[in-house]
């Protein structure tokens, strides 16, 4: 893999008391998938709000790097930030209906959305904009072009919101669940154009979701958070055939097809703290059966070829 | 107060004999749609040809179904096919526009008043979102007590009632006077099922009951559901679009495509061999976590509005096997192999 995109070093988002993210890393190069997969409260969101600089008060990015092409971020104004999103980078978010205006035509939407960054024609705004619609596979992009938001039905309105995504061919993209609310057939299509666009403009992506399933298909890499913390990372298969950290096993048993058909599915006990009371070492030890006295303590990133976690009793390597 | 208990013998000693084989419920080519009847003025507006005909949503199309007692049935479809309709229609929430519904073989219609809500009251339905289907003003306890008392089902202490319901929920009775709000999304869930099983039904119908639900507390209210069915000799209908999910916990699946059944066979059978083309599809894309990169294969095309369905087989135009006899004739259920049925002209011309 070559040169990094982003890079986000101990990245802290904190809501008052809550620690939303506390202390994520990671990096993405040019060209490559991660998957952030977490829980709902996992911080995987607030991460992602965070790097593309749109974190709502009362959260705030107390402390932490996120350096993007060289420059670190976190210190750019407002004015700086603007001229980053949507040009350089790009977030698709989970409900297409919240993203786009309701009371605008598509093409408005998106011609604006051209001319915010570049001084090109109306015309040729235009161009740009039915080739994008055109590349996302909307069937008669001139004609859909002149339709409302809500004359489309829920794929093809995500469809579109990835085509405003990809209007400036963003070196990044972060994805927030964008097929959760899909139907399953309708969320294949999507991901297929999906993995086909970034292969051919070598565009960053991170798919932000709590489908393992998902993941499996799409990313080269994997980074799994849990009450704000990745607790472990690596290459997909690696992680999926192999995990380290007890909390990614258990994800991945709970997993239906993962279990035999009929038997008691094996669960992970209790839920996930409030991330307002985090205990002072490992955030999942009350959930784990591996845990004991020395999970109290922080747990540093330990390291292991190309895999990070945070677990002093880690998986052996084989488990049955 | 009602005289519940008499009732309650009395329709389980009349069906006695033959509750081995009998189904529980059973559906009988029940259709439903949704839209205004237009009122007098609008029907002469509509004659004159000075309004259109209002417009109206075909959301069940000659539908029947019959679910055995002590088996789970698996309902599966996209949004929109209707699924949810049925599993009202069979809870008794919606009354379906056609066609009959039969409780132990009698037809619900057919049954005096007081067996027929006693009927009712033995099936009970669990909803998808337990932040909207639990009274936000009102405590946990009454929640889940408020149906029983109501019928008369609570026999001593009503908090010791309370607190046998809440345990069977998995939930810690000390919780039972906090609001719902007060609870994590896993935790709603249970006060939703102890709600239902407070009055003793013998069938459960689930709509998508654990797809708002994290990954692991998702697997919890699984089992939660499995052990049920083994100490409370529970039914289910278990609708959802989660295929992983129901191949886990269902002894046979119907698929459901734009208001009619397709398909529908044991699970091991249609999991193994799917027969119908849709069924095929949908079963291409089950969230299975792969360890392998592997790529997308989606089926083309849209779903189309259940306002205007395709002609013939509703499936055609996203078929890949389509022929010119699809887009003309509807295909009926017909039997392929042992207790599976398929609504495919294929099978036809196989023949």
């Amino acid at each position: 893999m070559n040169a990094t995109v982003l890079e986000v070093r101990d990245l802290r988002t904190h809501f008052g008391q809550a620690k939303a993210v506390d202390g994520v890393s990671f990096s993405v190069a040019r060209g490559e998938v991660l998957g952030l997969v977490g829980e709902s409260g996992s911080g995987k969101s607030v991460t992602g709000f965070s790097i593309i600089g749109l974190v709502d008060p009362p959260g705030t990015i107390v402390g932490g790097q996120i350096v993007f092409d060289g420059r670190d971020i976190t210190r750019s104004s407002r004015e700086e930030m603007r001229a980053l999103r949507g040009r350089r980078m790009a977030m698709i978010f989970q409900d297409p209906m919240m993203t786009l205006n309701p009371v605008l035509r598509i093409d408005t939407q998106m011609i604006e959305a051209v001319q915010a960054h570049e001084n090109v024609s109306r015309m040729d705004a235009r161009a740009r904009a039915r080739d994008a619609l055109g590349m996302v596979g909307i069937p008669s992009p001139d004609e859909r072009l002149q339709a409302y938001p809500h004359q489309f039905s829920g794929g093809m309105r995500q469809r579109v919101v990835i085509a405003i995504a990809l209007l400036h061919r963003p070196d990044f993209i972060i994805a927030d669940e964008p097929t959760t609310a899909l139907d399953v057939t309708i969320q294949a299509q999507i991901l297929a154009e999906m993995q086909k666009l970034v292969a051919q403009n070598n565009t960053s992506l991170i798919w932000i979701t709590h489908d393992l399933a998902v993941v499996s298909r799409l990313a080269d890499r994997i980074a799994v958070m849990y009450a704000g913390r990745i607790v472990e990372s690596g290459p997909v298969s690696d992680v999926l055939a192999r995990p380290l950290h007890p909390y990614t096993a258990g994800l991945i048993d709970s997993v239906p097809s993962r279990n035999r058909r009929g038997e008691r599915l094996r669960q992970i006990p209790g839920m996930a703290p409030s991330v307002a009371r985090l205990p002072a070492g490992c955030a999942f030890a009350p959930r784990c059966a591996r845990a004991d006295a020395a999970c109290a303590q922080a747990v540093p990133l330990l390291t292991a070829g190309p895999r990070e976690h945070r677990c002093v009793h880690p998986l052996p390597e084989f488990r049955v | 107060m009602i005289p519940s208990t008499p009732v309650a013998a009395d329709i389980q000693s009349s069906s006695a004999g033959s509750s081995g084989m009998a189904p529980l419920i059973e559906l009988n080519e029940i259709s439903h749609s949704f839209g205004t009847r237009p009122d007098l003025a609008a029907r002469l507006a509509i004659s004159f040809k000075l309004a259109k005909p209002t417009a109206s949503v075909q959301a069940i199309d000659g539908v029947s179904l019959a679910v055995r007692r002590g088996e789970v049935l698996g309902l599966v479809g996209e949004s929109g096919c209707g699924k949810s309709t049925l599993g009202r229609i069979v809870a008794g929430i919606v009354a379906p526009s056609k066609g009959s519904v039969s409780w132990r073989g009698k037809d619900l219609k057919a049954l005096p008043p007081l067996e027929r809500r006693e009927a009712k009251l033995r099936v009970q339905m669990i909803f998808q979102n337990p932040y909207a289907s639990l009274n936000p003003r009102r405590k946990a306890a009454d929640i889940v007590s408020e149906a029983p008392r109501v019928h008369g089902l609570v026999e001593g202490d009503l908090g010791t009632f309370v607190d046998q319901q809440f345990r069977r929920a998995g939930l810690d009775p000390a919780l039972k006077h906090r609001f719902p709000h007060q609870f994590s999304g896993g935790q709603r869930q249970r006060i939703g099922i102890a709600r239902a099983l407070a009055v003793q039904p013998e069938f459960l119908v689930c709509d998508e009951a654990v797809a708002a639900l994290d990954v692991s507390i998702q697997a919890q209210i699984l089992n939660l559901f499995m052990d049920l069915r083994e100490r409370l000799n529970l039914t289910y209908l278990f609708i959802s679009h989660d295929l992983g999910v129901v191949e886990h916990i269902s002894d046979r699946v119907a698929i459901m495509y734009l208001g009619r059944i397709v398909e529908e066979a044991p699970a091991e059978e249609i999991f193994a061999r799917a027969n119908h083309p849709y069924t095929q599809a949908l079963l291409a894309e089950v969230p299975r976590i792969e360890t392998t990169k592997r790529g997308f294969a989606a089926i083309k095309g849209e779903l189309p509005s259940p306002l205007s369905p395709p002609s013939g087989c509703h499936f055609h135009p996203r078929c890949p096997h389509a022929m010119p006899r699809c887009r003309t004739e509807a295909p009926r259920l017909k039997v392929v192999a042992a207790g599976h049925k398929s609504a495919c002209h294929l099978n036809d011309a196989a023949a």
